[in-house]
């Protein structure tokens, strides 16, 4: 009888898909937390990404492969501070993981760990697309990087404390080379200090602020607002009392307004990466960094 | 590294005095067992202690580099109502809505031939018309629960309980039970609300096979499984009070309805999801109505079991998956209805007939539809809508119903711009073919307004 119950026990389980690999499973909702957490977690941890660099992270549906991915997870990786409402509650709520839910361990927010630029003073959607928290878009700025990989690092130990010292290791030989990088970068990127600069959608400010950058305007007329010929036509007679050099967007952004301000305020078209996977150079969290900032100085000559 | 060698050194002294003590007396092997066991509880209280160390010395390692930020404030003010009563508020979210309609039939004449629907289905009033207006309330209720309550406030000036529900989200293995009010998981369509559909109006196929939208009142469990494909079933037993069930003043469940999606991605552009679903639903007078041989809309009454079975797909294409700036949506679903029982011919207005006999009925119904965003915030879609009344046994109920086969069919066709994800502004035209001699020019314009609490991208 004892047997019988234990063979049902083990079937049950079995169906019901106790994760039969060792490895953590974290779902990554953006390329650079996905980046991170394989560079942090190495062999002990199985990355899956939900979304890729020529999305728009803001406007992805609870995707059936996602809703999949995340039933198996034992940690999500999220930005945090609203980036990912759309979907990412409804991805949860559908997933029956009670293991990703919202303060568990397995529920990581990376914007909890970094200080957040341009909290709204007031909250209407008459100004657009805002974030009550502060602007989501923190991975342009490698320092808050280092910030999450610090609380990553101990989250992955905290979930995993069999291989806890291999992620400290691997965070110790990370933090190093990173701190490395961003000394070269800022010093590579000195003469864009001060640049005038216009960017399509404010996504770049934590990368503006890192760099000294200066922007002069936003084609967006409101976040998230498609800009219009109108709203265009206001920025072109700002750029004409305050000219820029160049006119900045991500890589999963159209190009119709940024062509359409180039063309008539003379600036130089830049697209930046934004994250892992936005261009060929930007392959892992270092070549997003050399190729932003090479991309920059070559905008900026 | 340290506790590893201590834990060592302890071993080999336990094995010291266990050698020692093979040849000592009782009362020193006490006196011994003693010491062995206070040196284990040191050690083991040396280690605790030095793992506390180490923990504080880790969080004190990571503390600093999210403090160190010199920018802005920390990150802990930024919720600002926290410690007040408001701040366990539950997400509001409203809908407001209403259309211009015109119609070139009586929406009061709107029937199908050989098809009993319910007696609210029409195609929506003619002028300017409110829409319903929803109010939905959501929120954790406790460390097991979260519940969502959606109000639909009619223009007629009565609140329908549209969907309140609970769900419990502590449970693992991909269990996600919900229970209450709810709109059933069978087809594609049916779980969204109608606000978030692509057209103005409910397929044909809804209209006539499950009065717009089947709502159940009763407890559903969904299983996802553990693959990486998408694959979910679930099932559902409800009171069936709504069509095609009705009120039947009983202890047993009235509806019961079981689904199997499977869903992914093809490459980074395309996603998919179908499925196939079941519904049985018992229904005692339940109210409905059809045109009769005069071509006036007669009631009808119908008491019996009917089962429907349902077949849907969703595909969805996006450059690179990226929706925002042109994508393509493209879905269909099939329905098979089989209806038995007695059927109530009651009449059509003043006449004051009334006849029941047997009937049996095996029907048929699909869509079709395509909605393709050719530029940020600009859509425009395609339907077709077709039915397949068959020719049901009515017995002596022929005599006074239209009986004819003829298959309903509509074509439509929309245009919608959504300048952002709280407003949608759309125009509708369609002709439909409800009956022989009876085609309806419909042109809608539409407005969709959310605001409050930011609404979830269903899929």
């Amino acid at each position: 009888m004892k047997t019988i119950c234990m063979y049902v026990v083990m079937l049950a389980a079995a169906t019901l898909g106790v994760p039969a690999s060792g490895a953590l499973g974290i779902f990554a909702t953006v390329p650079e937390w996905g980046a991170l957490a394989e560079t942090l977690g190495g062999d002990n941890v199985k990355v899956y990404v939900a979304t890729n660099a020529l999305q728009d992270p803001h406007h992805v549906e609870a995707k059936p492969s996602l809703i999949a991915r995340a039933r198996n997870a034992d940690l999500v990786v999220a930005t945090g501070a609203e980036l990912e409402i759309g979907w990412l509650p409804l991805v949860l709520q559908q997933a029956g993981n009670p293991k990703l839910r919202p303060g568990q361990p397995g529920y990581f927010e990376a914007a909890t760990f970094v200080a957040l630029r341009d909290k709204p003073a007031r909250l209407d959607r008459a100004d657009g697309d805002v974030h009550p928290g502060g602007d989501p878009h923190i991975q342009t700025d490698p320092r808050n990087i280092a910030r999450v990989a610090a609380a990553l690092s101990a989250r992955l130990a905290e979930l995993d404390p069999a291989n806890a010292d291999a992620y400290r290791s691997r965070y110790a030989a990370f933090d190093t080379k990173w701190r490395a990088a961003i000394a070269r970068w800022e010093h590579d990127a000195a003469p864009l200090r001060g640049v005038p600069i216009v960017v399509q959608h404010k996504a770049f400010t934590y990368l503006i602020a890192w760099l000294g950058l200066r922007e002069v305007a936003t084609l967006e007329p409101k976040p998230g607002v498609e800009p219009t010929t109108a709203s265009l036509t206001e920025v072109l007679a700002i750029l004409q009392r305050d000219p820029a050099k160049m006119v900045l967007r991500a890589a999963y952004q159209g190009d119709r307004a940024s062509q359409w301000i180039a063309e008539r305020a003379k600036l130089v078209p830049v697209v930046l990466p934004f994250t892992v996977g936005g261009d060929e150079a930007a392959k892992d969290l270092y070549g997003l960094f050399d190729d932003t900032i090479a991309r920059l100085l070559k905008g900026a000559q | 590294m340290f506790p590893r060698f201590c834990a060592r050194a302890a071993c080999a002294l336990v094995l010291c005095f266990s050698t020692a003590a093979a040849a000592a007396t009782d009362a020193e092997l006490a006196e011994i067992r003693d010491q062995i066991r206070q040196l284990k509880d040191n050690y083991e209280a040396r280690i605790r202690a030095l793992e506390e160390r180490l923990k504080a010395a880790e969080t004190a390692a990571s503390a600093p580099a999210a403090a160190a930020a010199p920018e802005a404030p920390p990150p802990a003010s930024a919720s600002p109502s926290a410690g007040t009563l408001a701040a366990f508020n539950p997400a509001i979210s409203i809908v407001l809505q209403g259309a211009y309609a015109h119609l070139t039939q009586d929406p009061a004449l709107f029937g199908f031939d050989n098809l009993q629907i319910a007696p609210d289905v029409t195609p929506g009033r003619r002028g300017f018309g409110l829409g319903e207006s929803e109010v939905n309330f959501s929120a954790s209720i406790d460390h097991l629960f979260a519940g969502s309550l959606t109000l639909s406030l009619t223009p007629e000036n009565s609140v329908d309980v549209e969907e309140a529900y609970g769900l419990v989200t502590a449970l693992p293995y991909g269990i996600v039970p919900k229970f209450g009010r709810f709109f059933s998981g069978i087809g594609y369509l049916n779980e969204q609300h109608q606000h978030v559909w692509d057209f103005q109006d409910a397929p044909l196929a809804y209209q006539a096979f499950l009065g717009g939208q089947f709502t159940q009142d009763g407890v559903q469990v969904k299983w996802v499984a553990p693959t990486d494909t998408f694959v979910e079933l679930g099932a559902e037993a409800g009171n069936g009070d709504a069509f095609p069930g009705s009120p039947r003043n009983s202890n047993s469940a009235g509806a019961w309805s079981a689904y199997a999606h499977a869903g992914d991605d093809i490459g980074a552009s395309a996603s998919w999801r179908a499925g196939v679903s079941y519904l049985e639903t018992r229904a005692v007078d339940r109210a409905g109505k059809q045109p009769d041989v005069t071509g006036a809309i007669a009631d009808t009454s119908f008491a019996g079991t009917t089962r429907t079975a349902i077949a849907d797909v969703v595909w969805k294409y996006a450059p690179n998956g990226n929706t925002r700036e042109t994508n393509l949506k493209v879905q269909g679903e099939y329905f098979w209805q089989r209806t038995r029982g007695d059927l109530t011919y009651a009449g059509s207005g003043e006449s004051g007939t009334a006849n029941t006999d047997a009937y049996s009925a095996n029907q048929r119904g699909w869509y079709l539809q395509g909605v393709w965003q050719f530029m940020p915030t600009w859509r425009v879609g395609l339907r077709y809508d077709r039915l397949n009344a068959g020719s049901p046994a009515y017995g002596s109920n022929a005599a006074f119903l239209a009986t004819d086969p003829f298959d309903p069919q509509r074509a439509t066709v929309m245009f919608d711009w959504t300048p952002s994800e709280f407003s949608r502004l759309r125009v509708q035209y369609a002709q439909s073919r409800e009956r022989p001699g009876f085609t309806d020019n419909q042109l809608f314009l539409q407005y969709i307004l959310t605001l409050g609490a930011h609404g979830a991208h269903k899929f």
